[in-house]
């Protein structure tokens, strides 16, 4: 790691350290998600094991069920084990099944802190899944509409006046399209996989990006130190990415945040209404939709990853609001 | 005003025109024609070609786009595969129902987001402007369709209060008059409450930034000086010109409107014009889809000029 760069993270770590409270408790509610979505599937049960619906369908969180290996790799789910000399009595559905004892390998009890889907499946086990699933999707489709969006920017702010005249009245067309009917469509067309997922929420939201390039780029680009660089021959592509991409990154990073908070809700939404990420694969948004039937007695599978998405997004808004503070601090200090 | 009404429906048809070309590119691009997409393997390949020409997807690219366009153009978007009537008419069926919970939830997004920033400005920082921050901020993080479940499940499953879904029941479809009147508005409470508090947070949380900045301004400071109460300073002076950029926001908030609606007619099974496109994407109904887009653009593209002639309207600085 190069000198420069140690400084300027050194730097970046004491305006974190000192700066808005927002900043940090945003950062702190989003590392802390990253952090138990990427590490929890290491300890978590597999999350899409299906138990036995009969034992152990829709319980509620913090209930316990008996698991019981048998000697040939199978399990079997039952609510209570009883030793009865040589034979092991298990209560299954309410029912008594006798087991002989040579069979059984281990006894064990699992718990589900939040409780069980109607297939039987723990939901905390979903929820850590989905968690990755749904900010890996989230992260990655902002990594695309920020990666096209600076380009276009970049190019329309730079450019002449009527390269950056078409590229701009194609950002206010598509800034008008109502999106989610556009990504329906698509999801009707092609097969919704997490790549096409990522490809089409990244290319649907790189507008807002573009125009805010663009505007820095205008104001900047007439400066010294941009009209100094052209002076000493260096090229078009050179001015963008050396001198002006730097000084647009706060304005950048506080959209990028708000950003990827839309783009999880948007995610949510389309994998909630079954046009987004696929079962098997757990995703916050289908688990919301799974509940749905559930709605009767299950609160526990549609609450808590309805409440994991708003907290993702509540936190994107105290980065953005900490950012945008942070800026107008060192503006007017 | 002239030039400016013409300069908007040229950009307004430029835009149609584009979204027209992408709706009908993705389509084609789509591996996989329509008519083995429809298909399972016992059609014989004989049927799925005459479905191809009755689809008309023998014809060459070119002559297939002109002809979408010029159809389109005269108001022909085609015949609905799985209502099997024209699009069109399915699109009118269920336009004036999603319009109805729009505006309903825009009304109540609007009235909602006011409030809650005039509660907030009565002591800035204060311990009510936080809670309130925090509620804001948690409206605004909410997915629309966990609190539509969420009303669903306290209102409608565990007190019974409220009907759960569509326009009406099955009693009030017969009844006439005032009973009609009052089924459809039971029915209305939970759907427009979700439009609503969906875009309460993101309302109060603008407003509440744009007030900060206008009560210290001069004429603010000087209505003060002259008497005026603290309430009236606030609600007579500096409210409406904090908000005349709502008025832009809500028509740029348009498209959001009008797609977030979607998820909440699909929940409350609201037969509006997203339940409509979401049991076509179901379906695979292309006609539908396409036109769907279409005409939810061309509301975006009616609704923007408004919310500028709207502005120009209050604002006299602007001119159209």
């Amino acid at each position: 790691m190069s000198e420069t760069t140690t400084r300027r993270l050194r730097k970046s770590a004491h305006l974190v350290a000192t700066g808005p409270r927002r900043l940090r408790v945003g950062l702190l509610i989003l590392t802390s998600l990253l952090g138990v979505c990427s590490l929890g599937p290491w300890w978590t049960a597999d999350p899409s094991a299906i138990l036995d619906p009969r034992v152990a369908a829709l319980l509620p969180p913090g209930s316990s069920r008996i698991v019981v290996e048998r000697r040939d790799g199978s399990t079997l789910a039952a609510e209570s084990v009883r030793h009865e000399g040589d034979v092991v009595v298990a209560i299954r559905g309410g029912v008594a099944e006798r087991l002989e004892a040579g069979e059984i390998t281990a006894i064990r009890e699992t718990s589900y802190w939040l409780g069980t889907d109607t297939l039987g499946r723990d939901v905390l086990a979903r929820l850590l899944h989905g968690g990755r699933v749904s900010l890996a999707v989230g992260a990655l489709a902002l990594f695309v509409a920020l990666f096209v969006g600076v380009a276009v920017g970049m190019a329309a702010g730079l450019a002449g006046r009527t390269i950056d005249g078409v590229l701009m009245r194609l950002v206010d067309a598509l800034l008008a399209v109502p999106m989610l009917f556009l990504l329906i469509l698509l999801a009707a067309l092609f097969r919704p996989s997490v790549f096409t997922l990522v490809a089409v929420l990244g290319f649907s939201s790189w507008m807002g990006v573009a125009r805010l390039v663009r505007g820095q780029v205008l104001s900047l680009k007439s400066r010294d130190f941009v009209l100094g660089a052209r002076a000493i021959g260096a090229g078009p592509l050179r001015i963008a990415v050396i001198h002006l991409l730097p000084n647009v990154t706060t304005p950048l990073a506080q959209d990028a945040a708000l950003r990827l908070g839309d783009l999880i809700l948007i995610e949510a939404a389309l994998s909630f209404l079954g046009l987004g990420v696929q079962p098997p694969l757990a995703s916050w948004g289908g688990m919301v939709a799974q509940g749905e039937e559930l709605v009767m007695g299950g609160w526990w599978v549609s609450l808590f990853p309805g409440a994991c998405i708003a907290a993702t997004v509540v936190a994107a808004a105290l980065i953005a609001d900490g950012l945008g503070d942070l800026a107008r601090a060192q503006r007017h200090p | 005003m002239a030039r400016w009404a013409l300069r908007r429906a040229a950009a307004g048809g430029v835009l149609l025109w584009l979204v027209a070309t992408l709706t009908f590119a993705l389509v084609s691009l789509a591996p996989g024609d329509v008519a083995s997409r429809l298909s399972d393997a016992r059609i014989s390949p004989a049927v799925r070609e005459r479905w191809r020409h009755d689809f008309g997807l023998d014809r060459p690219l070119a002559s297939r786009y002109a002809s979408w366009l010029g159809s389109a153009l005269s108001g022909d978007l085609g015949s609905s595969w799985t209502h099997h009537r024209p699009v069109t008419a399915v699109l009118a069926e269920s336009i004036p129902n999603t319009a109805l919970l729009a505006s309903l939830g825009l009304l109540l997004e609007i009235a909602g987001g006011v409030a809650f920033a005039l509660a907030q400005l009565r002591r800035p920082h204060g311990t009510a402007d936080r809670f309130i921050t925090v509620v804001t901020l948690t409206a605004y993080a909410l997915p629309t369709f966990l609190v539509a479940l969420g009303l669903l499940y306290v209102f409608s499953y565990s007190l019974h209060w409220l009907p759960s879904s569509h326009l009406l029941s099955p009693a009030g479809e017969l009844a006439t008059g005032w009973a009609k009147t009052r089924d459809l508005l039971a029915h209305l409470v939970l759907p427009v409450l979700t439009v609503g508090i969906a875009g309460m947070g993101a309302v109060a949380r603008y407003l509440r930034g744009s007030l900060l900045d206008e009560r210290t301004q001069g004429y603010v400071v000087a209505a003060r000086a002259r008497g005026c109460s603290e309430t009236r300073a606030l609600l007579t002076h500096a409210l409406p010109n904090a908000m005349l950029p709502l008025i832009t926001m809500i028509g740029l908030s348009l498209p959001f409107l009008v797609s977030g609606s979607l998820v909440i007619e699909v929940v409350f099974s609201w037969p509006g014009m997203g339940q409509a496109m979401y049991a076509a994407a179901l379906a695979r109904d292309v006609p539908l889809l396409m036109g769907g887009t279409l005409v939810a653009t061309l509301a975006v593209v009616v609704g923007n000029a408004l919310a500028d002639l709207a502005y120009a309207a209050v604002d006299p600085r602007v001119r159209v």
